[in-house]
């Protein structure tokens, strides 16, 4: 009879090796499911993680891997403060968009002019979207006591369809002949991201690293992040410890749509152009994914985030030279987070062989 | 704009087949949740319920098979979950999370091949007299059968609560897993039950949408009905009737917004397509104040050890 233990604290050996064999079994189930839909498993393994970083062709797939890495790190980085204490932003997607809508549209206002201020200035404005759609959900938590997993969640869909009447009224190019879509920003130098388009760098790159560093050093040396993980992991000892929990759902819920915000900003200036119907790319929902594979970690998000992007960039490839369906890349990535939270089990419990009847 | 053009009794007869998804979700969370456990994954129950109830009710074409197939394919992904919450312990947030993500993933991977085809019709229920009674008729007597069965389940569940042993059982297993335990209660067992129970009306609320009100695939064609089946529970305060009622509430919402699409009222389509996202977080805000309904182990681990 097999039964568990509560560890007195959860194994840190475990903690790190958790994630890494989470990918392992992933890799091989992903291999069993790449095999039933009548592809060579090892093959399709070997084009989405091996080809893209070292193969023939990895000069041209590496800088999409930074460009497809940097939104899925800043808003898992956001996630992690709130998934730490407990507060369930699961609407990055949302914030992503408006973040992307409001920074265009501070940018679109000043085309064709070329001005150093308009990139700084649609930057502060992207944050301000992202922060104040990410302030909804916790003023009502904060107020009325809603619960924000499910407020977020709504906000994602009244997002997509403020993008879509974005791009089909008030943000469409003027001169795009009645095609749906903002201008696109490569034809506006002044308000795009790109430092070096051809290797992949944009701003977005650099405030994700900023992103990380903050939060590592918010979490390690600052009283606030000693707040968020206290809350987390004890509760009742942060409330007579005299945390006050509206200042850090609001700050939580703000950071996190700030960063979402900044993310989306980083993304219609660059890598996509422009506002357009099909803008959202789901990077809010992956992040949840990179936030938990990271362990809630600002270092290990990063790095999880780049595996993502791999699943990404490898995926693509995958779909051209295999015909390996998009789809089966969510289900891989879905899969991953299944096997991470079950394997999580061992982090927390020590599996004991017990004889029956022994209790 | 024409506002005549809107018939209220085609109006109320859609706004039923509208609620009917809603209301399947949304009374089998209730039950799950009943038991002391938060599943997040009915919208990616839903969408898996979506593309297998079609699936096989075009292979086999009959849309009988297809919902019951619909039920069997959600109860399983449901036991994905019911695995990492209650036998590894893990997070029930980021399980129900989990769940979503999956389903939507591998519903979009099994639905490839059924894009564009028209399944089997459902027979609509054609009672001879009682069909024909003019505004009666239309609004109660010609639906389709599973729009009953919703009805006939909202009842079921609130017998099954207010009255039965097993509902009793539940209850307490919801309330204080500790105390339930302690009574010789199997607490893990319950709630796979309740999970699997919340799986299986998921699943067969997302064929409904695809084999019944569309009736078509398309890919995520949910559309965060799951998680309008989540706040629905809290606004009905965990109580079934309730439940029945607030899913009319939207499906009337979501049958008028089309309708006003339809007729060219002044306001813009997006704007109106949001609207029952709109109308949800502030049905969540009035409701929010009263927790009472809610049971007290909700969203809580439970381990024998501790």
């Amino acid at each position: 009879m097999i039964a568990l233990q509560k560890r007195p604290t959860p194994s840190r050996a475990l903690s790190l090796a958790t994630p890494l064999i989470a990918v392992l079994i992933t890799m091989i189930m992903g291999g069993a499911l790449f095999a039933v839909l009548g592809k060579n498993p090892l093959e399709a393994i070997r084009t989405i993680f091996y080809d893209p970083v070292f193969g023939e062709f990895a000069f041209y797939y590496r800088p999409q891997l930074l460009v497809k890495a940097a939104p899925l790190v800043l808003i898992a980085i956001g996630l992690s403060l709130g998934f730490k204490a407990g507060i369930w932003n699961i609407g990055a997607e949302g914030q992503y968009i408006i973040g992307a809508i409001c920074g265009a549209a501070v940018g679109l206002a000043f085309y064709p002019t070329e001005s150093r201020l308009i990139f700084p200035l649609m930057i502060l404005a992207g944050a301000l979207g992202g922060w104040a759609w990410g302030m909804i959900p916790a003023f009502l938590k904060v107020r009325f006591g809603t619960n924000e997993i499910l407020v977020s969640l709504m906000l994602v869909y009244v997002a997509d369809q403020l993008l879509a009447s974005m791009s089909l009224g008030l943000l469409r190019n003027p001169e795009g002949m009645g095609f749906p879509g903002s201008r696109n920003f490569s034809d506006f130098p002044a308000a795009s991201s790109w430092i070096n388009e051809a290797a992949g760098l944009h701003w977005g790159m650099a405030f994700a690293f900023i992103a990380v560093i903050f939060a590592y050093v918010l979490l390690n040396r600052h009283i606030l992040g000693f707040n968020i993980r206290l809350t987390g992991e004890a509760p009742r000892a942060a409330r007579f410890a005299g945390v006050n929990p509206t200042r850090l759902i609001l700050f939580c819920l703000g950071t996190s749509g700030a960063l979402a915000g900044l993310a989306g900003l980083f993304e219609v200036t660059g890598p996509s152009g422009q506002i357009n119907i099909d803008f959202a790319s789901g990077y809010g929902f992956t992040a949840i994914i990179v936030a938990f594979l990271g362990r809630l970690h600002p270092v290990g998000i990063l790095l999880a985030a780049l595996l993502m992007a791999l699943t990404y960039v490898g995926g693509d490839l995958a779909q051209g030279n295999l015909g390996l369906p998009s789809a089966a890349i969510q289900v891989f990535q879905g899969m991953l987070l299944f096997f991470l939270l079950a394997l999580d089990l061992l982090t927390n419990y020590r599996v004991v062989l017990k004889k029956k009847g022994a209790a | 704009m024409d506002l005549s053009a809107i018939n209220p009794v085609l109006l109320i007869a859609s706004l039923m087949v509208a609620a009917t998804p809603l209301l399947l979700a949304a009374i089998g969370e209730l039950i799950v949740e009943k038991a002391g456990v938060l599943n997040l994954g009915v919208e990616g129950m839903m969408i898996i319920g979506a593309i297998a109830g079609f699936a096989i009710a075009v292979e086999t074409t009959s849309p009988m098979m297809g919902l019951l197939a619909a039920m069997v394919a959600g109860a399983v992904l449901s036991l994905l979950f019911a695995f990492l919450t209650q036998f590894a312990l893990a997070n029930q947030v980021a399980s129900g999370l989990a769940l979503t993500l999956f389903g939507l993933g591998l519903s979009a991977l099994m639905g490839q091949s059924y894009v564009g085809i028209k399944p089997p019709a459902m027979a609509t229920l054609d009672i001879p007299v009682l069909s024909d009674i003019p505004v009666l008729g239309p609004i109660l007597f010609s639906h389709d059968p599973v729009l009953y069965i919703g009805i006939a389940l909202t009842a079921a569940v609130w017998w099954f609560l207010k009255k039965s042993r097993g509902g009793l059982i539940l209850r307490a297993v919801g309330e204080s897993h500790d105390a339930a335990h302690a009574l010789g209660y199997n607490v893990i067992r319950v709630r796979i039950l309740a999970i699997m129970f919340g799986g299986a009306c998921a699943g067969l609320g997302g064929a409904y949408i695809s084999l019944i009100r569309v009736p078509q695939w398309t890919e995520g064609m949910t559309a965060g009905i799951g998680w309008i089946a989540l706040a629905l529970v809290v606004f009905a305060s965990w109580k079934p009737w309730r439940v029945l009622l607030g899913a009319y509430l939207f499906g009337g919402i979501n049958v008028l917004q089309l309708n006003l699409q339809a007729a060219g009222i002044a306001i813009p389509v997006e704007y109106l397509a949001m609207s029952p996202y709109l109308i949800t977080i502030l049905v969540l805000v009035i409701m929010s104040a009263d927790k009472s309904g809610a049971p007290a182990s909700l969203g809580r681990t439970f381990h024998a050890s501790q």
